[in-house]
């Protein structure tokens, strides 16, 4: 019989351009947070595993988990200390990670230090190394972005299914809605349709306004099994179950360019092993790195039919409503640091679950869903959290 | 970014459209693949050379206005998805189109052309783009 697997502390920088803030400042910050809230100390972390996807290119700098362990005044502790990398996806693997380490009873307390550190750089310059998220000699070679091949989905999407941008578009101004009641977002401005889709166009069909900033931060876990948390008198948020997925890694060569299978076949792993059902879900945080993304999560993850997630965001998704999404803000408007936004959803998690989450609180929520994609959805996974 | 080992070790695939048909299924891969992804361990030492002849129609498109360092001259550019007559969907660039004519399902061949340049006096990399018919 495998542990329980608990997150028992969280934390996170604030999310935005951090001028004056370097990469290790920022883990070092959220991994703090994260054993403080815990209420353990760093000898009780027995691995960390560093998320991370760009820093290797934008910071010149890779060995992120000796560098966080490092800087966390742990190297002398010894403990094994590496980084999960799968691009966009690297802090949903990392917390996976985590889990499984916990599941096979090597490990009772492990901790997941996310960051990326993106202002380093800027402008097209940025975009070459935010490119590395696609397959570099058969899509980016030719001048494709993430956005682009975010766009040709749009594109083909709204035709098939007969969808106006402005359904699509509702994705990011819920995004903004929500982030606007928290602190540690990015953006905290709210949104109008009529802003929104007037913003400077990016790849066509969308602009700005679709698209997820490019912020700096950081989040960390300290993730412990259930019989750790007993023996300490600890409390934690239970992670039911885990899914994950892959995909060809290039657009092109997968089956559909409007369905994630990954995701498809993520989701329906994690629901199988938590064993509940998608009306049981009290919130979601969905990957909308761009806001096509957001409405195919909506698809793919089970919530809505093939082309009706208009529906489902027609119906309510604001943090009253029965399916609130990215309730923390989303990677729209909460921000994208691309390693870190998948374990900053779990912090989100936490304090929904817990709730402390102010005023974008969630009434009675008892189980949240995590969703996380790599660059055009060649990894995904998807977590639930929540419960007894 | 591009390096002249990449550009010279990519360069028949790029120039003349040559992909890797499996000898067990018969299905055609652009980029080439040395595994057949349906046919696995029963296609190893069967995929062979085949060039394409270069026509398909677009699956989707879009016109990129934000762009990396090596494309700021061609800006803005159309991309694309192209499924070639071969089977493969490729992605590439459409040039030398009217904007109006581009849409799903249009007919397009492929050109030889110059893609990007590292910079002044760096390499200058060619390959495929495509055209409406």
């Amino acid at each position: 019989m495998s542990e329980d697997v608990y997150i028992i502390g969280a934390g996170e920088t604030k999310f935005g351009e951090l001028w004056e803030r370097s990469l290790r400042e920022l883990a070092v910050e959220a991994g703090l947070k994260a054993v403080e809230n815990a209420g353990v100390y760093s000898k009780d972390i027995q691995v960390l595993y560093g998320s991370n996807s760009l820093a290797g290119t934008i910071n010149a700098q890779n060995d992120i988990g000796s560098l966080i362990a490092d800087f966390s005044g742990i190297a002398s502790n010894h403990i094994p200390a590496i980084r999960i990398e799968a691009s966009s996806a690297s802090g949903a693997a990392a917390v996976r990670e985590a889990y499984l380490a916990i599941k096979s009873g090597e490990y009772d307390c492990v901790m997941v230090g996310a960051v990326e550190k993106m202002t380093d750089l800027y402008g097209p310059e940025m975009l070459d190394h935010v490119s590395t998220l696609l397959d570099r000699e058969w899509e980016a070679f030719f001048g494709a972005t993430p956005a682009a091949m975010a766009a040709l989905t749009a594109r083909k999407y709204m035709h098939d299914f007969n969808v106006e941008k402005e359904n699509i578009m509702a994705i990011p101004i819920s995004d903004h809605r929500n982030a606007s009641m928290n602190p540690d977002a990015h953006f905290r401005n709210k949104l109008t349709m009529e802003t929104a889709m007037g913003a400077t166009m990016i790849s066509e069909p969308l602009n700005m306004m679709d698209c997820a900033p490019m912020s700096d931060g950081a989040a960390a876990l300290v993730i412990a099994s259930g019989s750790f948390m007993k023996r300490n008198r600890l409390n934690g948020v239970r992670i039911l179950s885990s899914g994950i997925s892959q995909d060809f890694l290039a657009l092109h060569s997968r089956n559909s360019i409007y369905t994630m299978d990954s995701t498809v076949l993520a989701a329906r792993q994690a629901m199988e092993k938590a064993g509940l059902k998608h009306k049981d879900m009290s919130f979601l945080e969905i990957h909308d790195s761009y806001s096509i993304y957001g409405i195919t999560a909506i698809e793919d993850l089970g919530f809505a039919k093939k082309g009706k997630a208009a529906e489902v965001i027609q119906s309510g998704i604001d943090i009253n409503s029965a399916l609130p999404i990215n309730p923390s803000g989303g990677l729209k408007a909460k921000g994208y640091p691309i390693g870190a936004a998948g374990v900053s959803q779990f912090v989100e998690a936490v304090l929904q679950l817990t709730e402390k989450a102010g005023q974008r609180q969630i009434k009675d929520a008892r189980y949240g869903m995590m969703h996380s994609i790599a660059g055009t959805g060649s990894t995904s996974l998807v977590h639930i959290v929540g419960g007894e | 970014m591009g390096k002249l080992s990449s550009v010279w070790r990519e360069a028949d695939h790029r120039y003349r459209l040559v992909a890797h048909k499996c000898g067990n299924c018969g299905r055609v891969y652009f980029p080439p693949r040395d595994i057949c992804p349906v046919c696995h361990r029963d296609s190893i030492g069967k995929m062979t050379e085949q060039e394409l002849a270069g026509t398909g129609s677009i699956v989707s498109y879009t016109v990129v206005h934000d762009a990396p360092m090596a494309f700021s001259r061609q800006k803005p550019y159309i991309i694309a998805l192209i499924e070639l007559d071969e089977g493969p969907v490729i992605t590439g660039q459409i040039v030398d189109s009217d904007p109006s004519e581009v849409d799903f399902g249009k007919r397009v061949h492929s050109v030889f052309r110059r893609i990007r340049e590292d910079g002044k006096g760096g390499i200058i990399e060619y390959g495929y783009k495509f055209v409406v018919d």
